[in-house]
């Protein structure tokens, strides 16, 4: 019987062990949260002026006398780069989801899945660096633009970044839809194209759309490419060949210089609390999105 | 699908018969429109990949050699090679992996094998979710408050390690999960029969059984954690750190060290006048570790596919 | 018949399915070393009770249960060490269940968690236990192969091997014949009329004349609720105590 005790009592602790782990992430979400949260709470609470800060487009955070951190002009930065990528990664994320999902035969689709897996490894400081060499050189060629570091660069560089999962998002959510939907109307006679618009889209209307979401929050929150690709110069913009500035990339600038507890290292902080709470909202949402989608 | 594909697609001669009429040959024209269009979607997002990476190699290949990975950055990174990058990245991922691993599964084993369907277990998936859609610049924020300074790690080694290993958590999770959940049911039920505890269960039977599964998850955390740039940079990576040449371990746990990902942010935007060829070939080793490493776990996933035991 | 004394008392056992009620207050006793048969249409709780007499139930956190089913004279809700129960029970689930290892890490699997090490008393259990189920001139030349690629019906008798490898004194057999063809199924009959008088052997089944072919005793349940309980003579006789017992062994309903 003594191994029996030794037995139950090891096994509880390994039980608690693995609880321990269990709860590892929502431990770590909310550290997350908190430390962010922490860092910046003091500037929000005491100085910071909300209005100033989410309607000036004057970041002056290091002026001598006027210091000032208004930051609508990174929030469009971020915006406008995210739009412009979604713009062209979704029809074409999408568009390779369906083919992938519905034209490929097993081996062509294997292919094209661990294709697309390799493009989703490229770090994305060598994005940022395909976007200073190759892709500037090509805007500053097509479109005889000064520089070729904006928001049309920042753009399809995010888009070629979220395409990834906007495939395998969406290319999972064509799964889900049964076999007996697509032969029904094969059977009433319908053409391939009939069969996705009538009735794939629609009946994986929530997942692609959940798709799109989870791009928006991995272009939103990209760091390193944006970085390097935009510009970096805060301005509104009128075009996409006007330079920009994103959240992400003015934390990962301005950062290292910012002496610590300063109000511009505070600052920087709050930004990261804004970041955080835009994609867990982004992701939230996607997940109720695709929730819905299982319990139909 | 095959079988829809066979069904709608009309190439036997008594349904080409049946489409003579010009209404059923503009539906062909359309179908095979729609077709070239999508390919052509694909095509355009993995034509450019492969375009660039070829350009990359070309651009980098003057400087190219074992030289060039074996030797340090000198003269303020203007000449040299990448060793001492190339090392302090191989430091973080051993280090992230090392502590990662163990949680990342484990989480997995308490999501699939212990936890109960509910409120709490869906705040844990939920959390996993946001976990894996923190920016990375936010766990760059986090790093740098909790480890750095709360924890007075300094900006080492060890703190950029433990801020990659939390970003690279939830990648490991979600594949061991699915790895998990696909050994059947029923050999659990089979091993609780005989009087084998949960532990022995899954040390016996689930995670053998599940291993090609969890070592996907694991390699591609080893892939992520090499390319980060953003959660290393205020929490250990630096610009330079001067190093012996052939030195194979010349970082402590609570040293500062290069990275080849940062290195490669350094030389291209923050140093003036490198040439050209010493970016492009940073480049190209960053991007041959990590498509390497990707590699590896596909192949390592089909190999132990095909030997799978029921 | 000798007197005999119940290996496992079942008093008033109710199991509750969040709002399903599985088994509606059964009571009845299953004697030492008999086969006990339990036959009965569909969702009549037969695998439930067996779940509950190896504390498998326990795998179901929606499940509830109440009353009592004592082993040995002790309640197995409340056993301290539920491996040890378990141990004691053998249980052969319907379909087949080679576990993904070899045919001898197989039936080996259980002495070793139970913390048997030994080569050679590992050896010599896995081949008595491929003996009595049956297996063992079948597989002899080839235990290191995977357990997982035998035939249906050498998996099943494979996990009888594994079920007896505990050496258990309650052999558990839950419709086993289901997935298995009519020769397998009378080679595992044979098997059980040896083990007969060995151990207590319960044999959930859904086909009525296995029960009558094998069982000392059998027990008729249907949705939940203990229909008649007695001995073959009685239950297969021409009038048992229930009116419905005889209409489903001779099937007019079922």
């Amino acid at each position: 019987m003594g191994r029996g005790r030794l037995e139950i009592i090891a096994e509880s602790l390994i039980e608690w062990v693995i609880r321990l782990c269990g709860i590892s992430a929502i431990i770590f979400i909310f550290a997350i949260f908190l430390f962010v949260f922490k860092e910046g709470a003091e500037f929000l609470f005491n100085e910071l002026d909300l209005t100033e800060f989410f309607f000036s487009k004057e970041w002056y955070p290091t002026s001598g006398y006027n210091k000032r951190y208004g930051v609508l002009a990174l929030i469009v930065g971020t915006g406008s780069v995210t739009i412009l990528a979604m713009l062209i990664a979704v029809p074409f994320g999408l568009g390779a989801a369906v083919f992938i999902s519905e034209f490929c035969g097993p081996r062509l689709k294997e292919s094209l899945k661990i294709l697309i897996e390799l493009l989703a490894a490229i770090p994305s400081v060598v994005w940022g660096f395909i976007g200073l060499t190759v892709i500037n050189q090509l805007i500053i060629h097509v479109f005889n633009a000064p520089v070729g570091l904006n928001i049309l660069n920042g753009g399809i560089i995010l888009a070629l970044m979220s395409v990834p999962i906007i495939v395998s998002i969406g290319e999972d959510a064509l799964k889900a839809v049964p076999d007996s939907y697509r032969e029904a109307a094969v059977a009433m006679g319908a053409t391939r194209w009939q069969l996705i618009r009538r009735v794939l889209l629609p009946a994986a209307k929530n997942g692609l759309l959940a798709a799109a979401l989870l791009g928006v929050g991995r272009a939103v929150g990209e760091t390193m490419a944006v970085l390097m690709a935009t510009g970096h110069s805060v301005n509104m913009p009128n075009s996409v060949l006007d330079s920009v500035r994103t959240l992400t990339a003015t934390i990962a600038a301005e950062l290292g210089e910012a002496p610590v507890n300063s109000d511009h290292y505070q600052v920087l902080f709050i930004i990261g609390l804004l970041l955080f709470s835009i994609t867990f909202v982004v992701n939230m949402t996607a997940d109720l999105i695709v929730r819905g989608v299982r319990k139909k | 699908m095959s079988s829809v594909e066979s069904k709608s697609n009309p190439k036997g001669s008594g349904v080409r018969r049946f489409a003579e009429s010009a209404g059923i040959r503009r539906k062909f024209r359309q179908e095979a429109m729609v077709k070239w269009l999508l390919a052509g979607a694909t095509g355009m997002m993995l034509v450019p990949l492969i375009l660039i990476i070829a350009y990359l190699v070309f651009k980098a290949l003057p400087i190219l050699s074992v030289g060039f990975l074996l030797d340090n950055p000198v003269k303020g990174m203007r000449e040299g090679g990448v060793w001492a990058p190339f090392v302090g990245t191989m430091y973080l991922i051993v280090i992230s992996l090392a502590i990662a691993a163990p949680i990342g599964v484990l989480a997995a084993v308490y999501l699939n094998e212990y936890a109960r369907e509910g409120w709490f277990t869906r705040i844990i998936n939920l959390a996993v979710i946001n976990l894996a859609g923190v920016p990375s610049i936010v766990h760059a924020l986090f790093g740098l408050g909790a480890f750095v300074l709360f924890a007075g790690l300094g900006r080492s080694v060890l703190a950029a390690s433990l801020t990659l290993a939390i970003m690279t958590l939830p990648v490991i999770i979600a594949s061991t999960k699915e790895a998990l959940a696909s050994v059947p049911m029923s050999f659990r039920q089979a091993c609780w029969n005989v009087g084998a505890t949960r532990w022995q269960t899954i040390r016996h039977i689930v995670l053998p059984n599940s291993i090609s599964g969890i070592l996907t998850g694991i390699i591609l955390q080893v892939s992520r954690a090499a390319g980060e740039t953003a959660p290393i940079m205020f929490t250990g990576a630096v610009f330079f750190k001067k190093v012996q040449q052939g030195d194979m371990f010349p970082y402590g746990l609570l040293d500062q060290c290069m990275a080849l990902s940062m290195h490669l942010f350094t030389i291209s935007t923050q140093v003036p006048g490198v040439p050209m060829e010493l970016p492009y070939g940073t480049a190209v080793v960053l991007l041959a570790t990590v498509l390497l490493v990707n590699i590896c776990s596909i192949v390592l996933r089909v190999y132990l596919r095909s030997r799978k035991k029921w | 018949m000798v007197k005999q004394n119940p290996k496992i008392e079942i008093s008033d056992l109710k199991v509750r399915y969040d709002d399903v009620h599985a088994i509606n207050g059964i009571s009845f006793d299953i004697l030492e070393n008999e086969i006990f048969g339990i036959i009965g249409p569909a969702q009549s709780g037969k695998t439930t009770l067996l779940k509950v007499i190896n504390r498998t139930i326990d795998f179901s956190p929606e499940a509830r249960v109440t009353g009592r089913v004592k082993v040995d004279g002790k309640d197995v809700m409340r056993v301290g060490n539920v491996y040890a129960l378990r141990r004691k029970i053998g249980m052969v689930s319907p379909l087949p269940v080679g576990l993904p290892l070899s045919i001898y890490d197989n039936v080996a699997f259980a002495p070793r968690m139970a913390g048997i090490r030994e080569r050679s008393q590992l050896d010599e259990l896995v081949e008595k236990c491929l003996h009595q189920a049956a297996l063992w001139d079948e597989v002899k030349d080839r235990l290191h192969s995977l357990g997982t690629k035998l035939s249906g019906g050498q998996q099943q008798r494979l996990t009888i091997a594994r079920a007896l490898s505990h050496e258990p004194e309650i052999l558990c057999l839950d419709e086993f014949s289901i997935a298995i063809d009519p020769v397998t199924t009378m080679k595992i009959e044979d098997v059980l009329k040896q083990l007969r008088s060995k151990m207590t052997v319960i044999l959930v089944t859904n086909l009525v004349q296995q029960a009558r072919r094998l069982a000392d005793r059998t027990a008729f349940m249907m949705n939940g609720e203990l229909v008649e309980v007695g001995s073959n003579d009685v239950i297969f006789s021409d009038n048992p105590a229930n009116r419905k017992t005889y209409e489903y062994v001779n099937g007019i309903f079922g």
